[in-house]
């Protein structure tokens, strides 16, 4: 196995949230550990609201995280490094509209990260390596003088990921950088992320709320419910044994395009809503939407146990 | 899972609405390049004046604007009167041209055209010291736009500095600023404003001849008195501005770019908060013309011989049943400028305005 590019430990991110008089404690993120390795991808799924978006942005030092670590080739990311790192770590956001300034033209937009950290030496250095950016993402040069407006979702969301380019980063969050896209564009969006890493040999945090976008690029899957990690295994391990309640439950609702084995498999829908992160369950968070939940469920909370194969689970019943 | 392959779907039935591939052409290179022309570019200012030119109450402000200030420009150097200078005919002081009617002259000047001289008309007749009535209600009039755009200029500044760190600083600072914020809002400005006036008037005094001595201590008051309260607004408009800008992801990526927040405020959030400083800082002008009136009108704004809109309406009062076409030259200036500044504004808002366009 290749050398770890990224290695977060324990990481926690509360965020205060203010109920009357009161102040609670939202737990979008509650200890969560995982690495990602040099080049590969690691893909991050759960249902919306579980704290995907979090855990990224946490990594990145967005937000600053409450409790935990995160090592960047084995050195840990602090306030001290961080503008030293954010030339090895970017992100490329999920809304393609709110995410490009609608007073900035694309040349500007994608030539911020250059200027930031005076990556050129001279206007005609800057202007080539914007134009060189906006090839790599198959843009058109003649388009560098627009505004990001003038664009649709996914050639905005390729000027987002240009951006993020920009800095030659080692390690890109992605967060659900293709939901917003029409079906017919996510495809090509999502063959351009593999070109790029294969050209450029940069690590993903791929995070989607579909298993099956997430399926088709990643090495490692991670499975997130209510900001806590379930479940982590390599892409096909997961999909073919998949082993915690919440998983096959996922997995299930994968459409498949055959309709025979369509007809015969037996999806499994979940009963009752997410519980609210002001509110968790004890033990484990998944307990009240499970049909094997244990009184033991209810007491404890499980850990991630290596059930071989570098499978991990997090569920008493496994 | 097996991909679909466009080259290997079943062959057409009879009766099947199923399309026939085979009677389809790939689109070529170029075709495909085709689909790709955009939208001419436009820009977010060609846009908002493409909508301004539309509005006629705006651009017919806008004219108007541009007649008073071509007016104010160029008469000084037309007429050749002056504003604190009494009418003289041949060198010698005409005591006569006292409250002349408009276009009338008086009794010297008539004896002088008679002999064959030209004696420029006094369009606005003559005040009761006999000087040229037109030209005082012109310089007044520069003088409360000159007071109007600077007082304007140095509300924005504050408030824009104030108000852009107290937004994106947030938190406790955030707090405290907009606590002391609230405290000058509170107080009743035009008691502060006569306060101030009166006590700058007495501590401000300058060495005659200097630039400041001709404004006089009463106009750097003035502008003193704006800088200190009229901020306030300013600075909570672009506070809120920046609180609703802040939250867009655009934000996000410049800082997880490594922009530091210097930057993220100049190049991200003050050009879309561009339209609303824009706005309400034409419609400050006003605002501000109108207060130096009402203070010129009570005797605290610029100090004589200096005229201002408003002190000459008061200078007005006294011949109201005599000479009512005094108080109704600068009341229709004060209208004129107040109101066509304040249409302009609102033509700006209308073009401008993010909430409006797209
Ligand atoms: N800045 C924030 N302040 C307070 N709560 C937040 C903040 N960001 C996210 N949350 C909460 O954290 C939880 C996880 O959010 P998020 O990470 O955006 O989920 P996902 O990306 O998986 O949809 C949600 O309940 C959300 O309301
Ligand atoms: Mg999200």
């Amino acid at each position: 196995m290749s050398e770890n590019l990224i290695e977060v430990k324990n990481l926690k991110q509360y965020f205060p949230v203010r109920a009357g008089f009161k102040t609670l404690q939202l737990k979008a993120v509650d200890d969560v550990s995982f690495t990602v390795g040099k080049g590969e991808t690691l893909g991050l799924v759960g249902e919306s609201g579980c704290g995907k978006t979090t855990v990224g942005r946490s990594i990145l030092h967005l937000y600053e995280p409450t409790a935990g670590q995160v090592f960047f080739e084995g050195e840990e990311i602090t306030k001290k490094n961080i503008a030293e790192m954010r030339k090895k770590m970017q992100i490329v956001f999920q809304d393609p509209y709110s995410s490009l300034n609608p007073r900035m033209t694309v040349e500007d937009i994608i030539g911020e990260p250059l200027d930031v950290h005076k990556l050129y030496s001279n206007k005609k250095e800057r202007r080539e390596r914007i134009l060189d950016l906006m090839e790599t993402v198959g843009l058109n040069a003649e388009h560098a003088t627009r505004y990001a407006h003038e664009f649709s979702g996914g050639q905005r969301q390729r000027i987002g990921i240009a951006r993020a380019l920009a800095v030659n980063p080692k390690f890109i969050v992605c967060d659900e950088p293709v939901s917003a896209l029409d079906v017919s564009i996510q495809a090509q969006v999502i063959n351009m992320f593999e070109e790029l890493q294969e050209k450029l040999g940069v690590a993903y945090l791929f995070i989607a709320h579909d298993l099956l976008v997430v399926r088709h690029i990643s090495k490692r899957i991670a499975v997130m419910y209510l900001g806590k990690i379930v479940e982590i295994a390599d892409a096909d391990e997961l999909s073919d044994h998949p082993e915690h309640p919440y998983t096959q439950s996922l997995l299930s609702a994968v459409p498949i395009p055959d309709p025979k084995i369509a007809r015969e498999r037996q999806r499994i829908v979940l009963e009752g809503d997410v519980p609210s992160p002001l509110h968790m369950p004890t033990g484990c968070p998944f307990r009240t939407r499970c049909k094997y939940a244990t009184e033991q469920c209810a007491k404890e909370c499980p850990t991630l146990k290596d059930k071989g194969n570098n499978h991990l689970v997090a569920c008493w019943n496994r | 899972m097996s991909e679909y392959d466009v080259n290997k779907t079943p062959k057409k039935q009879v009766l099947s609405m199923q399309l026939d591939l085979s009677k389809f052409e790939k689109a070529t290179e170029e075709e495909k390049k085709q689909q790709d022309v955009m939208s001419e570019s436009t820009t977010f200012l060609k846009d908002g004046l493409r909508r301004l030119r539309k509005n006629r109450l705006a651009m017919a402000s806008l004219i108007v604007l541009a007649i008073i200030l071509v007016i104010i420009i160029v008469a000084p150097m037309v007429v050749p009167y002056s504003y604190d200078e009494i009418l003289k005919v041949n060198g010698v002081r005409d005591k006569g041209a006292k409250n002349l009617a408009p276009f009338t002259y008086s009794v010297l000047e008539q004896e002088y055209i008679d002999a064959g001289n030209f004696r420029f008309p006094h369009i606005f007749g003559t005040d009761e010291q006999c000087r040229d009535y037109f030209i005082r209600v012109v310089y007044g009039t520069r003088v409360s736009l000159v007071v109007g755009f600077f007082a304007s200029i140095i509300v924005l500044i504050i408030g824009l500095i104030y108000g852009s760190i107290s937004g994106y600083a947030g938190g406790r600072t955030d707090l405290i600023m907009m606590r002391i914020v609230d405290m000058i809002y509170s107080l009743p400005d035009m008691l502060v404003i006569i306060l101030l006036s009166v006590v700058l008037g007495s501590v401000l005094k300058f060495k005659g001849g200097s630039f400041l001595a001709s404004i006089g201590a009463n106009m750097i008051s003035m502008f003193i008195v704006f800088g200190v309260l009229y901020w306030v607004g300013m600075a909570r408009l672009i506070r809120a501005q920046i609180l609703s800008i802040k939250e867009n992801e655009y934000v996000l990526a410049a800082k997880s770019i490594g922009a530091k927040p210097g930057r993220i405020i100049r190049k991200h959030i003050l050009p879309n908060c561009l339209s609303v400083i824009i706005i309400s800082t034409a419609l400050q002008i006003p605002s501000a013309i109108f207060t130096e009136s009402y203070l010129s009108f009570v005797g605290l704004g610029v100090s004589a011989p200096m005229p201002s809109l408003g002190s000459l309406a008061n200078a007005a009062r006294e011949g109201l049943q005599s000479y009512p076409y005094k108080l109704v030259f600068p009341a229709v200036a004060i209208c004129l400028v107040v109101l066509s500044l304040n249409l302009i504004g609102d033509g700006l808002r209308d073009a401008f305005d993010p909430k409006l366009s797209r």
